[in-house]
């Protein structure tokens, strides 16, 4: 039997544009679009991150667009908020995940598509709309939100008397992210349903690709957690719109007004939001984790070490992310006895974060690296990585982050190990499937200038952030001249801004080389890296059910590089052993 | 075999890492060790026990950092393409078995260590004969307020609230034991005496923060949260706030004036008459 | 060797071993092929089963976000007042109990091929289901009329959320039901219809009668 050959419902590709590329049920037009909305937010985000960057150094600078040009207290706040909510959600979240796991873990289980494409394609449509929504409320009475990405109870539940954003804008922001709720489930339930059912024979769970465990875990942890946090964003819309109470707790008095609420709870958002919001960190970077494995193993032409490991470890963190998120919540008021538990948990979460770090430092050990873009930012990710991880480890324990906690110290730490490291496997996923996925390759020089500016720059933005945080310095302050202590700190904030402003500009180098090689690169082959995997076996462009109707069978486990006997340093997934050449 | 570029296996890009990986470490060092910007000293015990936590964790992740950045650069350097086979190694049982147990003892370890620490601030209550005072969160502002005389608080009623009047608290008027408890926009506190904190908040969520402390606390309203310390240094010290709490978060501001016992009492003294001459 | 063999070579190559597994140690799980391959001629079915049991998953997920706010917010105590529960939810639970019975039922007659009766019973459970929805409108309308309104009290608004909570994901499965008794189904067959519906079906059922529960005992 020819195996896998099965006429499949939509061998044909769709006619017409529109059908092609904006309603498409074909995964990799979905995942192509998700990376260009993760790119649209990412542009935004940062451009945001600049201007409060600049209002922070020049606080009488003159910025385009705002009242008198000048940046208020209250816009610092819709910034940051905005930022925030930008990259966590629209980038952290849908790029690693939904943009590249869309586009190729169908290819690399050989499937011809998600298992319900118009779920696809409506869990795509789901999180534009919500980008949509959130960015609208810039332009709403009151302007958008300040009340930071957590959204903490009561400032985002009492409405506008709480401050300008907090109406109209913050109403909109709820709603924003409760449709971003709605698509990342309708998405988690694809990823796990393809995973589980669609993949190709011989692809046991141990051989698939790590990339694929990756976002395999990644989709359990956003089909639990989303949920919740849906669940919490109807309750804060009750509150804000229904006057119940169920964060808003009696004899307030805000801005002069008696509230007629009682008994809520507002460290009952804050549970809720971090029970999703510490796995949401693991959603982040998990993928990302995924991606690094496989481009580390690819460049240094041997297996992932400790494969197994990898994987354990994976879902060790997949479990755990679940009992952590008191750590977030030390100085809330909790019960100081739990707080205890959650530290120690969250130090134990930090094993196999570990033990990947260990096993990709194995992986380069007693290899043969090639410095590809791709790889360069890989290794970037470790070194970020580690950094990062260790900071953590005072935040875990309650009486040192009684002191570093809302302090810079704790932005250095989150951006270093979520934010900029899953940029850096999300650029590395880029130059890495670039000639997969538009059949050019990016220019390697102008990806190399680029990696290094990036690199060096995010470590010079992100690493005085820590010598902030030792000092005290509070964060989400639209000046820090109020406070004596902080006025000193003056210089390190414009070392910060002036690196940011370099390492933006090194972005540029990106959009060009991006936009520039999709038309001009140099065609690339089907497999420019002599990499193993399922993406590199079917041609260039991918054809639009992947595999023609034609499913590869797998005869190995995902990172056969550089195995004694063979004549290539590589054998791909699905090469028959009688076809493997041999040595000599 | 293989028609690559040369520049993907050059020792350029080896070299580079080496150099910024290094330098990474190196400066890191530099500004640990040389303390540019670093924490205010302690003034009370339970802060110099979170310090030497704090050296403890420093020390410890400082090896790891070093020892980590250090293998990966060289790693980098001594494996770049320069014709070599590479390994064909899966993976190592026994490896991966000591370091997950090495790395499991220390993290574990530590956290029981800093568990101490924690317990100071937050297990049992304040030492007996604590002086009292009640802080309250407002936008965007700190009330503190002392007992009176007969070291007793009076009630507090929400629609009372009115600062333009001078009851920013909404001490109730009809309470006599109100009338006598001093308000004050700073904290003035006696040294080496036990203290209690008793934390609210009026609006939305703020948090009280003194660096010299080594204590930040969230007040939050519908709860009262109590904190205690004992301070052995006299002097003025920032109070700031730490959670997001508005547009006027950045300027919700005020000091802690800590002084002798007999200054504090001069000082609380003055306050109750002001405030019985008031009547 | 040429360093690209085309997947059609190697799928030849397989066809002389028979379809048996790949050799080099087949390790289980990847693709179950009596099912996956060839013969349906779309995607295996088991999919649309896999895919209804991740989003009961999701949707027990969002009801115990809920719930667990529920228990926490009553834990807080002092303002938590007791509503009286709707003499018509007893109806409606018993309502909803019999729908399941009728949805079991009908899916009996489609396995023994009685598209008749069937699609008889499948009808009477989507009355059933409408009823339901209609009965918890009249308990709204009945806790209204008693003075207790969405924002009066927590207990309050607990009832209102979880119940409507539930009559929309309900309100679901009664298009599901309709979709499938009379729609055209294009990549599902019925029976994996007939299927996947009841299990939502029964989920959203016993979901009920544990909110139910909840409700009457921790109002």
């Amino acid at each position: 039997m020819s195996a896998h050959a099965s006429p499949i419902h939509h061998s044909e590709a769709p006619k017409g544009w529109i059908r092609h590329y904006i309603f498409s049920f074909d995964h990799k037009i979905i995942g192509t679009q998700y990376i260009l909305l993760g790119l649209s937010a990412v542009t935004i985000g940062l451009i945001l991150s600049l201007i409060f960057r600049t209002h922070l150094v020049w606080p009488d600078a003159h910025i385009w667009g705002f009242a008198n040009g000048i940046v208020s207290p209250e816009d610092y706040l819709r910034l940051i908020t905005m930022h925030g909510t930008l990259m966590v959600f629209f980038v952290l979240t849908t790029v690693p995940q939904s943009g590249f796991g869309n586009y190729f873990l169908p290819i690399q289980i050989g499937a011809p598509d998600m298992a319900f494409p118009t779920l696809n394609m409506l869990s795509f449509w789901t999180t534009l709309l919500a980008l949509l929504v959130l960015l609208s409320s810039a332009f709403v009475p009151g302007g958008s939100a300040i009340g930071g990405w957590t959204a903490y109870a009561p400032l985002s539940a009492v409405g506008q008397i709480a401050g300008p954003g907090q109406g109209l804008g913050e109403t909109l922001w709820v709603v924003s992210i409760a449709l971003f709720c709605g698509g990342s489930l309708m998405s988690a339930i694809n990823f796990l349903g393809t995973t589980i059912d669609l993949r190709t024979k011989g692809l046991s769970l141990m051989r698939m690709p790590l990339t694929v465990w990756g976002w395999f875990i990644t989709a359990c942890l956003a089909l639990l957690a989303f949920g919740v946090l849906l669940a919490a964003c109807i309750l804060l819309l009750l509150d804000r719109l229904a006057q119940t109470s169920f964060f808003i707790p009696g004899n307030l008095d805000v801005s002069g007004v008696v509230l007629h609420h009682s008994g809520g709870s507002p460290l009952l958002w804050q549970h809720l939001f971090w029970f999703f919001g510490h796995p949401e960190v693991y959603i982040a970077i998990l993928p990302a984790m995924g991606i690094i494995s496989h481009v580390l193993s690819t460049f240094s032409r041997k297996p992932v070490f400790g494969y197994k490991a990898m994987v354990y470890s994976l879902t060790a963190i997949g479990f755990l992310s679940f009992a952590v998120w008191g750590h977030h919540m030390f100085i809330s008021g909790m019960n100081p006895y739990s707080a205890l538990a959650f530290s120690i948990i969250t130090l134990v979460i930090g094993v196999p974060s570990a033990i990947k770090t260990f096993n990709w430092l194995g992986t380069l050990w007693g290899g043969k690296i090639h410095f590809t873009t791709a790889m360069l930012f890989a290794i970037g990710f470790v070194s970020l990585f580690v950094t990062g991880g260790l900071s953590g480890i005072f935040l875990a324990q309650p009486a040192l982050d009684l002191y570093l906690h809302a302090t810079y110290y704790v932005i250095g730490h989150f951006h270093l190990i979520m934010g900029v490291a899953a940029i850096f496997a999300m650029f590395a996923a880029t130059y890495y499937w670039f000639p997969k996925m538009f059949g050019r390759m990016m220019n390697e020089g102008l990806g190399k200038l680029h990696f290094w500016i990036t690199f060096i720059g995010v470590y010079c933005i992100f690493m005085p952030m820590h010598y902030l945080g030792y000092a005290g310095d509070a964060r989400r302050y639209s000046s820090i001249e109020s406070v004596n202590y902080m006025i000193p700190l003056h210089p390190v904030h414009f070392f910060i801004t002036i690196s940011a402003f370099v390492t933006a500009g090194a972005q540029l180098i990106f959009y060009f080389n991006f936009f520039w090689s999709m038309g001009h690169g140099k065609p690339a082959e089907r497999n420019p890296w002599h990499a193993t995997t399922l993406e590199w076996a079917v041609s260039t462009p991918v054809p639009h059910d992947n595999f023609a109707g034609d499913y590869p069978v797998i005869y190995r486990g995902p990172y056969e590089y550089s195995v004694p006997g063979a004549a290539d340093d590589y054998i791909p997934q699905h090469l028959a052993p009688e076809q493997v050449a041999k040595a000599g | 075999m293989l028609s690559r570029k040369s520049s993907t296996g050059s020792a350029a890009p080896a070299v580079l890492f080496v150099i910024v990986l290094l330098l990474l470490v190196g400066s890191t060092l530099y500004f640990h060790i040389a303390k540019t910007w670093w924490f205010p000293p302690s003034i009370t015990p339970v802060g110099n026990q979170i310090d030497q936590q704090f050296f403890i964790t420093f020390v410890l992740t400082g090896i790891v950092f070093v020892l980590a950045q250090v293998a990966l650069a060289w790693m980098i350097f001594r494996y770049r393409d320069h014709g070599q086979k590479a390994k064909f190694v899966r993976g190592n049982h026994a490896l991966e078995v000591i370091w997950t147990t090495i790395t499991l003892v220390i993290f574990v370890g530590l956290g029981i260590m800093a568990a101490r620490a924690w317990g100071e601030v937050h297990f049992g209550g304040p030492a007996p004969g604590a002086l009292e005072v009640e802080v309250t969160g407002v936008q965007f502002q700190w009330n503190f307020r002392y007992p009176g005389p007969d070291g007793k608080f009076g009630r507090i009623v929400t629609k009372d609230i009115d600062a333009s009047v001078g009851n920013p608290l909404g001490l109730d008027p009809n309470d006599p034991e109100a009338k006598l408890n001093p308000v004050s926009p700073d904290l003035y506190l006696p040294v080496n005496r036990p203290i209690e904190l008793m934390l609210r908040s009026q609006d939305v969520i703020h948090s009280f923060f003194v660096r010299e402390l080594r204590i930040k606390q969230d007040a939050v309203p519908g709860l009262v949260i109590p904190i205690h310390f004992e301070i052995d240094k006299t002097g003025d010290y920032e109070i700031t706030c730490n959670q997001l709490c508005g547009l006027g978060h950045y300027h919700m501001h005020a000091m802690l004036h800590v002084m002798s016992q007999a200054d504090f009492d001069q000082w609380e003294k003055k306050q109750w008459a002001s405030l019985e001459s008031g009547q | 060797m040429p360093p690209h063999v085309t997947v059609t070579d190697e799928l030849e190559i397989l066809g002389a071993h028979g379809g048996a597994k790949p050799p080099a140690g087949s390790g289980g799980g990847g693709g179950d092929d009596s099912r996956s391959s060839g013969s349906s001629g779309a995607f295996p079915q088991r999919i649309y089963v896999t895919g209804i049991t991740i989003a009961m998953g999701a949707i027990f997920m969002f009801f115990m976000a809920l719930v667990s706010a529920f228990i926490v917010r009553k834990g807080l105590g002092g303002d938590w007042f007791p509503f009286t529960m709707p003499r018509i939810l007893w109806l409606d639970t018993a309502i909803l109990l019999a729908s399941s019975g009728t949805l079991i039922h009908a899916r009996r007659l489609f396995k023994r091929g009685d598209r008749q009766g069937f699609r008889h019973w499948w009808a009477v459970t989507t009355l059933l289901g409408l009823l339901f929805l209609i009965g918890q409108l009249v308990a709204w309308r009945q806790m209204v009329a008693a003075g207790f309104y969405l924002a009066s009290n927590a207990s309050n608004s607990f009832f209102y959320v979880l119940t409507a909570a539930h009559g929309l994901h309900l309100l679901g499965g009664i298009a599901a039901l309709l979709f499938v008794g009379w729609g055209r189904l294009r990549k599902m067959t019925l029976a994996t219809g007939t299927e996947i519906v009841s299990y939502y079906w029964h989920f959203l059922d016993g979901l009920w009668v544990f909110l139910f529960l909840l409700l009457l005992l921790g109002r």
